[in-house]
């Protein structure tokens, strides 16, 4: 199980977080093209390796937090 | 070699120490008519059908590891047709028509047991839900049957069908030739019988590039050297984003993993696939006595064929409150395989954006009862360059199209399918 660090309730079981998946993706521009809205909707770079992405401390205080971690290992190679 | 009772008999009396192997394992040669990444059952299905159907006899098979040593392995055996949208209906369908033949065709027994699958249903709203998908199902020309909570309690009698029971059973749909298949078998029976029609199997060889030109595929490097060829067709499901990097391709798939997990193996108690959506569980028990279970993703991407403790407990959980009497037994294994989850929890099984080059993927967690249509259409799909009508559906532009196959309407959420 993974033990993910709160910035604000510190480190808790991965059981109190839901995912909130990749965190590398930017929300284009209202008018912006359709190519880019498809690949910020659909495509996904998906690394065998270090992944940035979110969790939310749902059974907690809420927060979302960004964590880099290896999809390899499953190790949090970063965390707030 | 043909396998049949007199060949048995000749072998039982030198004592079974004089049966050949059951394929090759040849190095790789420098050139093929067509490649393919992937020795699982899908790769080998794919070779086995070109060479079978389509006459492309110089074939080759690329495995990193050992065959049928991801996830074919990894499975829990289930296949079924039992599907809502026409596109998946009629594609599970020819499935599982080429599964109860399989054994025939390949002269290997790959032991499939049309042991039924029955869906629980539990609330009125998953009873609508499961009476539209078995009337869309018997409109497509496929078996179902709803169940009522009477005749559920008289077939599974280890069911807790209580009105006390956590979630209270109100009746099921039933596939009757759903069922389980040996999983292994299918890899060694595909592997064997393509490698008798000439096709190369290329063990602990792994693809470390791909080289395209003008737009079009001239050969794969391996870490056993670079191969030659104008086709090359992807079966990595769980790899599929790796190798199509590697071609500059990005799909609209994530990498997760999913857990399963044996019993101890106890003598028969249950002669069915037990599977309930509400609880996110499935159960069968296997030839060896094991109760095989496994429930929902670990929902995180995750490349590492293995899972954390929490959905393990959330799968005994689930098993415990409709099989109470299950919890006098331990969990003997579990283990974890990778699975692409694409964006409509469909498959892809297409010509990629470069010329000659091909996939099947994006299996989610249901790529085992495939695995013959795939191999089928994949090899069609290579050999004209063009999909057969039951794959024409599950190309990598619909994302693009808005032409989504979301049997469960969950939206563009990978883990969620």
């Amino acid at each position: 199980m993974l033990l993910i660090n709160c910035p604000y309730c510190g480190p808790r079981a991965q059981s109190e977080f839901t995912y909130g998946g990749d965190a590398s993706l930017h929300r284009p521009a209202p008018d912006a093209s359709m190519d880019d809205w498809f690949a910020y909707v659909y495509l996904r770079d998906n690394p065998k390796g270090a992944h940035v992405e979110l969790w939310q401390h749902s059974a907690g205080c809420r927060s979302w937090i960004k964590v880099r971690r290896d999809t390899r290992t499953h190790d949090i190679l970063e965390s707030p | 070699m043909t396998y049949s009772i007199f060949s048995l008999a000749r072998h039982a009396l030198s004592g079974h120490k004089r049966w050949p192997l059951a394929f090759r394992s040849p190095a790789p040669a420098k050139a093929y008519d067509a490649v393919i990444v992937g020795g699982g059952g899908h790769g080998l299905a794919t070779a086995y059908y070109l060479a079978k159907r389509h006459g492309v006899r110089k074939v080759a098979v690329l495995e990193k590891g050992y065959i049928g040593g991801g996830n074919t392995g990894r499975n829990t055996t289930i296949v079924r047709s039992n599907y809502h949208l026409d596109a998946n209906a009629h594609f599970y369908e020819h499935s599982l028509k080429l599964w109860e033949g399989l054994g025939r065709e390949l002269n290997f027994n790959v032991m499939y047991s049309a042991r039924g699958v029955l869906n629980l249903v539990h609330t009125p709203a998953e009873m609508d839900a499961a009476m539209r998908r078995g009337n869309a199902m018997r409109l497509n020309g496929i078996d179902a049957q709803f169940l009522s909570h009477d005749e559920i309690a008289r077939r599974i009698p280890n069911l807790d069908c209580s009105p006390d029971a956590r979630f209270p059973i109100l009746g099921g749909l039933l596939q009757p030739r759903g069922g389980t298949v040996r999983h292994d078998a299918v890899a060694w029976g595909y592997a064997r019988a393509a490698d008798a029609l000439g096709v190369d199997i290329v063990q602990a060889c792994e693809v470390t590039g791909i080289r395209v030109d003008g737009g079009a595929v001239s050969g794969v490097e391996t870490t056993r050297g670079f191969v030659a060829t104008p086709r090359l067709a992807f079966a990595v499901a769980g790899h599929s984003s790796v190798l199509a990097a590697m071609a500059g391709i990005t799909l609209p798939i994530e990498t997760h993993v999913l857990q399963a997990m044996v019993s101890d193996p106890v003598k028969p108690v249950l002669d069915t696939v037990v599977t309930s959506g509400a609880v996110h569980f499935y159960v069968s028990q296997s030839d060896k006595g094991e109760l095989v279970m496994g429930g929902d993703l670990d929902f995180m991407n995750s490349y590492a064929q293995r899972g954390n403790l929490p959905i393990v407990e959330h799968v005994a959980a689930a098993c415990l409150s409709l099989f109470p009497s299950f919890g006098r037994l331990s969990l003997m294994r579990t283990w974890g395989g990778i699975c692409d989850m694409t964006m409509d929890g469909s498959p892809i099984i297409a010509k990629l954006p470069v010329q000659g080059l091909y996939m099947t993927g994006g299996w989610c967690y249901g790529g085992f009862k495939a695995t013959p249509a795939s191999g089928w259409l994949l090899a069609h799909t290579i050999a004209h360059d063009a999909p057969h009508e039951l794959n024409a559906a599950f190309t990598l532009e619909r994302f693009a199209q808005g032409r989504m196959i979301d049997e469960k309407g969950a939206g563009p959420i990978p883990w969620m399918h």
